[in-house]
């Protein structure tokens, strides 16, 4: 089994979590109500702890440059992660609607990671298993509240489903390694994942009044597990690594 | 964080309410033996008047508070700075949202608070108005305008009205751990790299102004508070607190080998007082009254937020339930 990749597995996860977890972080007194910028927050640290966690595998493991280095520094095209992800914030509907679709796969893929061949993973999925399941129920009960909600809640919702669904299977796109990885029992793969979030993610919505969409184009959120960015990165990340490169190796 | 610059005026002519003597002297005795005031409590109009004027202030400047250094989140250098700002900012907000229920055991509710603030009706602390420039600045917040506040806050905590000092106390808890990371920050620049020397005595340079006027104008020229300070709703003077200040964090400072950019900032060890030149309290009302470099910007943010999360609250409001506590 090539150590490549698992690394690529990991570089894909990390940089979702990084890039989803600064997302999530600009809510940051704007949210719609005090205890959601509160929400927001949580989840913003959630997200970026795990891709530290990641990354520190990828350091002590995999003989990665440290953490900050690869977070802060890395080129923009060697970065893994999917569109949906690099989407700018826009209104609360799609932050709500995104925060759902992805945390209900990333908790699936870390369930399926308690039971994975490589050793390192099945331990970080075995410690955070657990918290996921708080943002997944703080994404259902706010779909539920604001899919049976005012008209205009529901109708919002579901527009933003309409324009972001095809997208988000983007995080399903399949890896470089993919088949290598199911072979070696590192995890089941991506169709599996997404079989199962459609199953999940169905009855939520349906309790909410809200319809997926029919597929239009399944691959328009790909390009981003080979290095290919939407022009939403690259400015994200100049801000990421914008005090950091004052003077890159020091200490702030 | 909070500074209690702007927090109490006086009534406006005719609208002084004359209590009754018997209720008031019960009342005084209770503050006089230390016992906190409930929410169901008598209390006379003026000092509910005035508390929820200074609760909101409060409340306000926590989430006012929470966009200078948010603004620095997505630019945090690497993770542990990240982590560790998300999680600061996160609880300012988190005791906006405690004063906020504070303020509501006294009859205004949350939405007529945050409505007053955008429109201009209630103030927050003055420190806000100012940006957070570089990276510098933010230590300098996270390390003295914390700690300013930690001097407020815990006086302020041994107040009279329990809603309030309940939720001082636990923001005081949190605050000592924004202390300490804003510390760890402001000490990272100031041992680091001449660059990192230089922007954070530029940032020092820049807030001073700010950190002088936290307390507020001088007790010579501040407004009439001594039935405040006899009701337990302001603790201390301004000059007190800002001596208090000095004293606890300029020699941390020095410590350092940074300095100070008044000519005239001093300990006189005969009164065991820090002598300064004043600073411009004109362009401290100024600035308060919606004219300094920040004003605008912050007020924009927040109706924002307002607007745009309009429709979310108007889906979850139900008029069943209701959290102001009726008057008593």
């Amino acid at each position: 089994m090539k150590k490549k990749a698992i690394k690529d597995l990991i570089y894909k996860m990390a940089d979702d979590e990084l890039i989803i977890g600064h997302r999530n972080s600009e809510w940051t007194g704007l949210g719609p109500i005090i205890e959601e910028d509160i929400s927001f927050s949580s989840m913003a640290q959630d997200k970026i702890g795990h891709a530290l966690a990641l990354y520190t595998i990828l350091q002590e493991t995999f003989g990665e440059p440290d953490p900050d280095t690869v977070a802060f520094l890395r080129p923009g095209k060697e970065f893994k992660c999917c569109h949906f992800t690099e989407m700018p914030n826009g209104e609360y509907d799609f932050s709500l609607i995104r925060h759902f679709l992805f945390d209900h796969a990333e908790k699936i893929r870390y369930e399926y990671l308690e039971s994975s061949s490589e050793q390192n993973l099945v331990n970080l999925a075995k410690k955070i298993t657990g918290e996921l399941k708080y943002p997944v129920l703080h994404a259902d009960t706010f779909i539920h509240q604001l899919g049976n909600g005012s008209e205009e809640s529901h109708a919002r919702l579901q527009t933003a489903i309409n324009e972001c669904f095809d997208q988000s299977l983007g995080i399903f796109e399949l890896g470089e390694f993919e088949q290598e990885l199911i072979d070696n029992k590192v995890f089941p793969g991506e169709k599996a994942l997404r079989s199962r979030w459609f199953e999940e993610i169905t009855p939520v919505l349906e309790g909410a009044k809200l319809k997926l969409p029919d597929i239009k184009n399944e691959e328009v959120g790909f390009g981003g597990r080979k290095g290919h960015h939407t022009e939403h990165l690259q400015p994200l990340l100049d801000e990421m690594s914008e005090v950091l490169t004052i003077d890159p190796e020091t200490k702030w | 964080m909070y500074g209690s610059s702007a927090a109490f005026d006086t009534p406006k002519k005719g609208e002084e309410i004359v209590e009754d003597p018997k209720k008031l002297a019960i009342f005084e005795a209770r503050i006089e033996r230390g016992e906190k005031i409930e929410p169901n409590d008598w209390m006379p109009h003026e000092y509910r008047r005035q508390l929820i004027r200074m609760i909101e202030q409060h409340a306000h400047s926590e989430i006012i508070g929470a966009l200078p250094e948010g603004t620095w989140i997505t630019r945090a250098p690497g993770f542990k700075r990240k982590l560790a700002l998300i999680a600061k900012v996160q609880d300012e907000i988190g005791h906006g949202h405690l004063l906020y229920a504070a303020a509501e055991t006294l009859g205004k509710s949350r939405e007529e608070m945050i409505n007053d603030l955008i429109n201009g009706k209630s103030k927050y602390s003055n420190v806000f108005n100012y940006p957070a420039k570089t990276w510098a600045d933010v230590t300098v917040i996270g390390f003295l305008i914390d700690a300013g506040a930690i001097v407020n806050q815990l006086i302020n905590a041994t107040g009279s009205y329990g809603p309030y000092c309940r939720a001082l106390e636990r923001i005081c808890y949190e605050e000592s751990f924004h202390l300490k990371q804003g510390h760890e920050g402001f000490v990272y620049l100031a041992t680091g790299t001449p660059l990192q020397r230089k922007m954070l005595q530029d940032a020092i340079n820049r807030w001073w102004e700010p950190i002088m006027h936290f307390f507020g104008p001088p007790d010579k020229i501040s407004q009439h508070t001594e039935k405040l300070m006899k009701w337990k709703v302001k603790m201390a003077t301004n000059d007190d607190m800002r001596q208090k200040f000095f004293d606890q964090y300029i020699p941390k400072v020095y410590e350092l080998g940074l300095t100070i950019p008044d000519p005239k900032f001093k300990k006189n060890d005969e009164t065991g007082k820090w002598e300064y030149t004043e600073p411009d309290w004109d362009r401290f009302f100024e600035v308060i009254n919606g004219n300094g470099p920040c004003n605008k910007e912050r007020l924009e943010v927040r109706r924002w937020a307002e607007e745009h999360g309009r429709w979310v609250r108007n889906a979850l409001y139900d008029p069943k339930y209701k959290s102001v506590m009726p008057l008593a």
